[in-house]
């Protein structure tokens, strides 16, 4: 018990004194003391309850990846028929129930439609599962079914997609530190701090900004549009609002000939030279502008229609072919929403729409007041627990409290060199480890008191009195660890702050309650040699 | 100098004695909380719910126009809204349920948010939007299915340890005294109606944990005497476990309960309920340990062979011994 080797001396010291030098950066920059630069400073993140920010999670609809990939099936097939040799006819198409299935009118084609079909259903990755199932009812009629693997691998591209696209949009507003994980199977988490308008970035995300220039079908009658009924090759697209719309809710549009407004290489917003109002400029790269000069061109003194996220913002005529590959678009926007709609157009279409399904916001006012108020709790507890330590076990009671000061510097250290993050849970935590830390001790000091009352020798006293209380004090940080590592594994952002700071404060508290405190009682009992405890 | 001493030495109480009629209250209690839970149920918050809160200062205000809020926020259709004081007289938070058909469309569940925000900021230029948390059905329901799985998955895991570390009665007594703390503990929270979310089930994972360690700290000294007094029968054997330790409990749970007092008075308001929970917990989780664990391995009778080798194992040894030497 007395006999500590230097070497065993030096090493607690070290991992002490380590641990304790990390937390400094964090300390000094409280305290308002600017930390060296040529030194190296973690810190502690303050979680988004503290600093202030915004969580957003957002859920992709993964059932439109299902049907978007039916479609683009659909029109792929049609293209492919249509371009063999012999052309392949084909009619009775559907792409509902989950599948796409279609008859070839000639049987003598099946054969040939089969080759067509089979490359595009074998699956893009290295499982050599396929996309697709084939199958042939009736020796004419093509059943093409997605296959679960090939459905979940075109969910997963599409959030990759997603998230892209969702951290370009969030760092065109300019936003400090942004947060953007993938969660799940189709969730994303956005994490901002110190946001001042969660709304604006809300609706930017919300925002899937797919944009299409499609021919207005003239033929078609207003009262049949008015009723959602659409000319054949055609399909009804409502307005986005009743400006844009003058008067009408819908308009018919023909369902080919159009683009897309996806090859893009710049959008700003601007102001219309006339009107004066806000509208969006648009950049075609070289290969959208060909296309759009070549609809302008054909289609000279008809209208088209801009449609965004399945919504008509205006169908203006062609007054002439557009080849500069540049385009304006026009609609009842604010300088906000034609900005945002910019920033969305920059960053590329969302393959899937985006929603909240949950968001916490924390104005930087309650941060800041969680903060203070958690720092005082946290001093007064600490001075008490102190104080009553010292009353109860004397100069034990001083090593005791001389741990604890160790212990909380050393969850400060490790907190910022393990780049972990403090909560407002957290700071709950922290307050809660100093008042479990001590029990450590209290197992050993009681258990010390014991030993003298049964007649042990002062040294032989707190030999055992380390040695008794040593599978107690194991047991008991067993379970609290086991406590704390569930919620971590089962918590979400603040419970796990608070988690993190238990299972470092549970390791940490062993250290200083049991190895340092033996380590210094050792000490004044070979300097001291005292023959009674005060206990 | 003197030192405090909160347990005067060589305290002889018999707490066993009451073990039987300790018992029969903690089990009604326990029962009358399920009940309660049941028939009552508890206040659910957004986290478990779905729905949202927002939280307000009136920042010129002495009180927050709580009946005048009532009154602007339920003419906007969305049902009443609950008003909570937190911290001061003008803090105070505003819950909403989930708008109808928001199960179908997330967006309506923002839309609520935009227009109540909307509202408070042209009839009250002085408000200052806290925060505000906003959960969909979905992921409430989630958040609520996580948080029974870590409750219930620490309760067996810790179980399981003790059965490990100690004997099966002694996982058993354990896992009873866990069911029993935080039975207790939801019964509470559906008496007073307390909000229950997620930081609600992190403080009963964290007293648990606290609850735990004190019948640990027991059942390290019963096994220890089981060993040492391998004649003495139970009850006393027991009476003397908890009388031994019982100056360490004490110190412990004060010590826990100090700084516990200094967050509850000085910390912050958003963290009162995890806070309450657990200072509550700490009562609970004492006396469990010294009326739950304990007297239950008299009843799945624990004796000193669990842990003494036997006599015959004890000769066969030394008979090995004298056999090598």
């Amino acid at each position: 018990m007395l006999d500590f080797p230097r070497w065993k001396v030096i090493w607690l010291w070290a991992l002490t004194l380590v641990c304790v030098a990390a937390a400094l950066p964090s300390l000094t920059s409280v305290a308002g003391i600017s930390w060296p630069a040529a030194l190296p400073s973690p810190k502690i993140n303050l979680g988004l309850d503290l600093a202030g920010g915004s969580h957003i999670l957002l859920e992709a609809d993964a059932s439109q990846v299902g049907r978007q990939r039916l479609e683009t099936m659909e029109e792929t097939v049609r293209q492919r028929f249509r371009q063999a040799e012999p052309r392949i006819q084909i009619g009775e198409i559907s792409n509902r129930n989950g599948a796409l299935s279609f008859v070839v009118a000639d049987f003598a084609q099946v054969d040939a439609a089969r080759e067509q079909v089979l490359p595009l259903t074998t699956g893009a990755g290295l499982t050599g599962q396929r996309d697709w199932d084939i199958q042939v009812i009736d020796g004419n009629r093509f059943v093409l079914t997605p296959t679960q693997a090939g459905i979940d691998q075109a969910i997963t591209q599409a959030m990759d997609t997603a998230t892209e696209v969702v951290r370009k949009r969030i760092d065109a507003l300019g936003t400090r530190e942004p947060t953007i994980i993938r969660q799940g199977a189709q969730r994303i988490v956005v994490q901002v701090p110190g946001l001042k308008d969660p709304q604006a970035l809300k609706d930017l995300l919300g925002q899937t900004a797919k944009l299409e220039f499609k021919l207005v079908d003239s033929t078609a009658i207003p009262s049949d549009v008015a009723q959602g009924i659409a000319p054949p090759g055609s399909q009804i697209v409502p307005f986005a609002d009743a400006q844009a719309g003058q008067g009408q809710t819908a308009i018919a549009v023909k369902r080919l000939g159009g683009i897309k407004g996806d090859q893009l290489t710049n959008a700003q917003q601007s102001f219309d030279p006339q009107t004066n109002a806000p509208v969006v400029s648009i950049t075609f790269d070289s290969e959208g502008g060909a296309k759009f000069a070549r609809l302008t061109t054909e289609n000279v003194n008809r209208p088209f229609a801009i449609i965004l996220d399945g919504k008509a913002i205006s169908a203006p005529n062609i007054n002439e072919p557009i080849l500069g590959g540049s385009a304006q678009i026009s609609g009842s926007f604010t300088v906000e929403t034609a900005n945002q709609l910019a920033i969305a157009l920059r960053s590329g279409a969302l393959p899937v729409d985006l929603k909240v399904v949950e968001e916490r916001t924390v104005g930087p006012d309650l941060g800041a007041d969680s903060i203070r108020k958690g720092m005082i709790a946290f001093g007064i507890g600490a001075v008490a627990l102190m104080a009553f330590m010292l009353i109860t076990y004397g100069r034990f009671g001083v090593y005791t409290c001389a741990a604890l000061i160790l212990n909380t510097l050393m969850i400060l250290g490790i907190m910022a060199v393990a780049n972990t993050t403090l909560t407002l849970p957290g700071i709950a935590g922290f307050v809660l480890t100093t008042g479990a830390a001590v029990d450590a001790n209290v197992l050993i000091n009681e258990r010390i008191r014991e030993e003298r009352k049964r007649g042990r020798k002062v040294v032989q006293a707190v030999e055992f009195g380390y040695k008794e209380a040593r599978s107690a004090i194991f047991d008991g940080n067993i379970t609290n660890m086991i406590a704390a590592t569930l919620m971590f594994l089962f918590g979400s952002g603040p419970i796990k702050g608070f988690a993190v700071v238990l299972i470092i404060g549970i390791a940490t508290s062993v250290f200083t309650a049991v190895s340092l405190t033996r380590m210094w009682v050792a000490h004044w009992l070979r300097k001291a040699r005292p023959t009674d405890l005060v206990l | 100098m003197k030192l405090l001493k909160l347990v005067p030495d060589n305290t002889n109480i018999r707490f066993l004695r009451w073990r039987v009629p300790f018992y029969v209250i903690s089990l009604l209690l326990m029962a009358a909380s399920l009940t309660l839970v049941f028939t009552k149920g508890l206040n659910l918050g957004v986290d478990f719910v779905g729905g949202q809160m927002i939280r307000t200062t009136f920042t010129q205000s002495a009180a927050a126009p709580v009946a005048e809020l009532r009154e602007q926020i339920g003419a906007l259709g969305y049902g009443d809204p609950i008003i909570q004081q937190f911290g001061k007289p003008n803090e105070i938070s505003i819950r909403m349920r989930l708008p109808e058909g928001a199960a179908a469309d997330p967006e309506l569940s923002d839309a609520m948010t935009q227009r109540i925000t909307a509202t408070l900021k042209s009839a009250h230029p002085d408000v200052r939007i806290d925060g505000v948390d906003s959960v969909s059905g979905k992921v409430s329901g989630e958040l609520f299915r996580t948080g029974m799985t870590a409750l219930l998955a620490a309760m067996i895991a810790i179980s399981i340890y003790i059965w490990i570390r100690f004997e099966w009665q002694f996982g058993v007594g354990a896992l009873f005294a866990l069911v029993h703390d935080v039975t207790l503990t939801l019964g509470l929270f559906a008496v007073t109606q307390m909000e229950f979310d997620l930081n609600i089930v992190a403080a009963i994972l964290t007293l648990i944990g606290y609850s735990l360690n004190d019948t640990i700290v027991i059942y390290d000294r019963i096994r220890e005497n089981l060993k040492k007094y391998r004649r003495m029968p139970l009850p006393e054997l027991l009476d003397l476990s908890v009388n031994e330790t019982l100056s360490r409990t004490i110190v412990t749970s004060t010590s826990l309960l100090i700084t516990l007092l200094a967050l509850l008075v000085f910390g912050p308001d958003v963290i009162f309920g995890f806070t309450a929970a657990i200072t509550l917990g700490i009562f609970v989780g004492t006396y469990s340990s010294v009326y739950m664990s304990a007297p239950i391995l008299i009843w799945l009778k624990v004796t000193s062979r669990s842990f003494v080798p036997t006599e015959s194992a004890v000769d066969k040894q030394e008979a090995a011994a004298r056999a090598q030497g």
